[in-house]
């Protein structure tokens, strides 16, 4: 018996470690190549062999990349903070309260769910130009926070369901008024499934390569993505593949953070909205 | 006394609070409304506007209404067609081995021994990656004398130059990006399979792939269509992985790329629309075939277990 | 403390469906009241009208001698111990407890005497800094009761407080209730759909069935006075036998045999002029083994025994009555709810003897019937024929 469950772990153990090498390789092979120095660049080796933060220190020097990490943050951080807040309050009246449209909201975001954004892109990159947006953050921001809103309404509201709203009423009879009961009771409760959704709003509008290529010209909106598609390395005989590798890494790095902290509330983030009775 | 109660017949009474309720609803709803509405209904009608113009933003006072003569322009033209066909293929082939792979992995992650924690947290990484840095590593890793994945071909070969290779990289890259989002809408739906149901067939003499087939597979049911029907349409807008890949050439250009190669590069605002509106009918077909043919229910629709 | 009175209360929701209709109800300072009915009789929206969460769609709530249909909870002074306990999960036991009083802007010093003075009521002293995730199904219950009693309220609300327990528990928190309201002397309201409950609980139990007060009274009452069939067969277990009969002259034609009626029941029903054809409740113990019988008179009949369970004090005698089971929509409610319908089992009259009974399965047996506790009800309304009007409550 003892042997049987030995070797029965055994080959669990080996599933996993095939899984994670799957999950890990390319992030690994990227990373490993933002710290090679120009000169074994193409040995095709996975660790690096002479390590050099030559790369790091070449994209921090231009504003080219700085400019673009800027955007990125700043343009993702507004956008998300926008779509939790009005995916907060659309989500909480359709788990909680009874009204008419409910179905028609419900549908509308998942359309939009699944709509192309290529079919947007030359409407928007018209109508940014005429209303003077185009090129500047909130030319961003809008499609973003447009985008994720269907993603916060859904996950938001698995989570809204989910709180028991006796304890609403528990508060109420304990003597809290409806401001004291949602500030006291339900937003304690509802503050991790926010959290947890705004991390994944984060997440789409941190990965998003299209509008920002398209609704961009200058530095002064692009995001880190579209600008490593247009880096052109350091010296005009220099594949920039290095600097490329680097600010990858770079924009990798708080999608690992998150990826390693929160673990647990973005499975069930993800889940939550697309399965449940 | 033991008369039944009548129910009370005519117009329904909205009480106060009801009223409230309603209000609250509407208001509550409003502003995220609003922002849908005004960045995707109000300029997919201007995108249709567009479309039946002739809008060349290089000679822009040449506009004018040319009805549906872009659409007919598009349809008849070879790229249309070539970049339609790419992106089916894409589009059938990866969800195909993303589901397969990606069922695998739930299972893995649903009933593994040990480190659950770290595969589901490995398993994030490719969905939190940005896609363009996992694509920019796959383009490396194929590009001949830099990769480690290039040197496993006889040498001089340029994998990303070829049509069909550089179809199944593409493939590749997107299946290992997304499967993991697969995965993971599929392991919520194991989750819904109760291990007691399980445990009745192995008594009734289920063999493990018995009871996969037969009890597993038809209780997940929605969650395989609803996570088929998500990955489809996603698959189907596919832009960044072939942008950054290939940008297209050889052969290798999907429907999105086609419509931002006419808005970008020939500037044709008029033509892209086109491309563009047809690209959201097409999504339309696919999610209206997933509803009505498979029954898949809409996400956040009742689910009825 | 206050008492509560409910005139003509009627809830009526937005589709204009009715959940309770013309509630008349009383209740005296410290009195202990149970609402009692099958689910959706109304009564959950009935205790919810008096806490103040659901609008008062018809009639006038006095709490206090105030009339507080208006009135949001938070200005009603009433403490509610829900069915899920909803505890606050983000709150320690202590915290939970104190929740009412710190809304109150009761001062520190008293929040934290009055919330130690209930937990060592409640025996949760070692228990003031834990979560609610980290309690047992009865601490978290006490946590609850002890949420309620630490304001001092006017009045109790509890909505199936006890029906998230295990069978032994429940028993035993249901006595802690008891002397806990005993002592405290506070008006409770307090909602089940468990009859045992209501019986042993109540000062005064009120029966609802469809939105509509059936029956209030005193648990002795109901039970020896029931009103209707639905009161009948809803109070006591096991439950009112019911037979259909045929009245000719001073006798019933019953399945299970003629059963005279004692001189008092005949004149009530000639006075009230019972139908030919009525429906006979009895209840279990309205029989008696006739071999053991201490006293001798009244009706015998024979029965098979079906089956017999002894329970050591009693023996239980389950036995057909042929002639099929009479059917009304209360007896269907009932047969519904009590779950009777999902057995797909044929009812049966069952009889309690005493433990010494000779009874065997598959044998016949002699059964005295106690005509004097028979009740005779009217197919067509339910009302109980037998109890003049007004000895049976309102």
């Amino acid at each position: 018996m003892a042997a049987a469950g030995k070797t029965h772990a055994t080959r669990w153990g080996v599933v996993n470690v095939v899984v994670v090498l799957y999950a890990l390789f390319p992030v690994w092979w990227i990373a490993a190549l933002s710290f090679k120095d120009p000169g074994t660049l193409s040995d095709g080796s996975y660790v690096p062999r002479d390590w050099t933060w030559e790369n790091y220190r070449g994209i921090f020097a231009t504003s080219e990349f700085t400019r673009a990490l800027i955007n990125s943050i700043g343009i993702a951080l507004i956008a998300t903070v926008i779509a939790v807040v009005l995916g907060t309050m659309a989500a909480y009246a359709v788990a909680r309260l009874r009204f008419p449209g409910k179905r028609v909201l419900i549908g509308m975001s998942l359309l939009i769910a699944m709509f192309p954004p290529i079919s947007l892109v030359s409407p928007l990159f018209d109508i940014e130009r005429i209303i003077g947006i185009f090129d500047t953050w909130l030319g961003l921001i809008i499609p973003y926070m447009t985008f994720s809103l269907p993603l916060a309404i859904y996950t938001l509201s698995a989570f809204f369901r989910e709180i028991p709203w006796d304890l609403e009423k528990a508060a109420k009879v304990d003597g809290a008024t409806p401001a004291q009961a949602f500030r006291l009771v339900i937003v304690p409760l509802a503050a991790p499934g926010v959290f947890t959704t705004a991390i994944l709003v984060f997440i789409f509008c941190w990965n998003d390569f299209l509008f920002a290529i398209s609704l961009t010209s200058t530095e002064s909106a692009r995001t880190v993505p579209a600008a490593i598609a247009f880096f052109t390395g350091s010296s005009q005989f220099q594949q920039p593949t290095g600097s490329i590798a680097a600010a990858a890494v770079v924009i990798t790095v708080p999608i690992i953070i998150f990826v390693l902290l929160f673990q647990r509330r973005i499975v069930a983030g993800l889940t939550s909205g697309a399965v449940k009775g | 006394m033991s008369t039944t109660a009548d129910p009370a017949r005519g117009r329904p009474v909205l009480s106060a609070g009801a009223k409230q309720e309603r209000r609250l609803g509407w208001l509550l709803c409003a502003p995220a409304v609003l922002v849908m509405l005004a960045v995707t209904a109000y300029p997919i009608g201007y995108a249709v506007y567009l479309s039946l113009q002739r809008y060349d933003l290089r000679f822009p006072a040449r506009a004018e209404f040319v009805g549906l003569r872009n659409y007919g322009a598009v349809l008849s033209s070879p790229y249309w067609w070539d970049a339609f066909w790419v992106t089916l293929f894409i589009t059938v082939v990866s969800v195909a081995v993303e589901l397969v792979l990606g069922m695998g992995l739930a299972l893995v992650m649903h009933r593994t021994l040990f480190a659950r924690g770290t595969v589901r947290t490995a398993v994030l990484v490719p969905y939190g990656i940005v896609t363009v840095v996992a694509a920019f590593s796959w383009q490396y890793a194929w590009t001949p004398e830099l990769g480690y994945l290039a040197e496993l071909l006889p040498s001089g070969e340029a994998p990303l130059t070829e049509q069909w290779l550089a179809l199944w990289l593409i493939v590749l890259a997107e299946v290992w990006k997304t499967t993991p989002f697969m995965a993971l809408l599929l392991l919520a739906g194991l989750a819904l399979v109760p291990e007691e149901t399980l445990k009745a067939a192995m008594v009734d003499g289920a063999t493990p792939w018995q009871r996969f087939t037969k009890v597993t597979l038809p209780l997940m049911k929605p969650a395989i269509l609803v996570a088929l029907l998500f990955r489809t349409l996603d698959a189907f807008r596919i832009f960044d992985n072939i942008y950054v890949l290939t940008s297209g050439a050889h052969g290798t250009g999907s429907l999105s790329i086609l419509g931002y190669d006419n808005l970008f590069t020939a500037l044709n605002l008029g033509i892209g629309s086109a491309i563009s509106v047809l690209i959201f009918l097409c999504v339309g077909i696919i999610a209206f075939t997933f509803v009505r043919l498979f029954g898949a229910a809409a996400p956040g629709a009742e689910v009825k277990r | 403390m206050a008492e509560i009175v409910l005139e003509k209360v009627t809830k009526r929701y937005p589709d204009g469906s009715l959940a309770v209709k013309d509630v008349d109800l009383d209740i005296a300072d410290g009195e202990f009241v149970i609402l009692v009915g099958p689910s959706g009789c109304g009564k959950s929206t009935t205790l919810n009208m008096i806490a103040g969460l659901e609008d008062i769609t018809e009639g006038t709530l006095r709490i206090g001698g105030r009339v507080v249909n208006d009135l949001a909870p938070k200005e009603r002074d009433v403490a509610m111990v829900f069915q899920s306990y909803a505890l606050y999960p983000h709150m320690s036991v202590r915290e939970n407890m104190g929740f009412p009083l710190r809304l109150a802007k009761v001062d520190k010093a008293t929040v934290d005497r009055k919330v130690e003075e209930a937990a060592r009521v409640l025996d949760l002293t070692g228990l003031l800094d834990r979560k609610p995730a980290n309690l047992s199904g009865g601490q978290r219950q006490r946590v609850a009761m002890g949420r309620a009693i630490v304001r001092d309220p006017e009045a109790f609300l509890m909505d199936e407080p006890l029906s998230n327990l295990d069978a032994k528990l429940r028993v035993q928190m249901r006595t802690q209730i008891s002397r806990l309201q005993r002592r405290l002397g506070t008006t409770t309201v307090y909602v089940t759909h468990d009859q045992t409950e209501a019986m042993t609980l109540g000062d005064r139990v009120v029966v609802m069935r469809q939105g509509l007060v059936q029956q209030i009274g005193t648990p002795a009452q109901l039970y020896d006075m029931p009103r209707n069939l639905f009161v009948a067969g809803f109070i006591g277990s096991p439950a009112m036998n019911f037979v259909g009969a045929s009245l000719s002259g001073g006798t019933l034609r019953t399945p299970l045999g003629d059963l005279p009626l004692d001189d008092r029941v005949r004149r009530v029903l000639e006075r009230r002029n019972a139908p030919r054809e009525v429906i006979v409740g009895l209840r279990p113990e309205a029989f008696e083994d006739a071999g053991l019988a201490r006293e001798t008179g009244g009706p015998v009949i024979t029965a098979t025994v079906d089956v017999l369970e002894s329970l050591g004090s009693d023996a239980y005698v389950y036995f057909g009555a042929e002639g099929g089971p009479v059917t009304t929509a209360e007896l269907e409610e009932l047969a519904t709810d009590s779950g009777a319908r999902d057995t797909g089992a044929a009812p049966q009259i069952v009889a309690r003897l005493n433990a010494a009974t000779r009874a065997r399965e598959g044998a016949p047996v002699d059964l005295r019937v106690d005509m004097g506790k028979a009740h005779v009800f009217d197919p067509s309304t339910g009302t109980n024929l037998t109890h003049q009007d007004g000895t049976a409550g309102p």
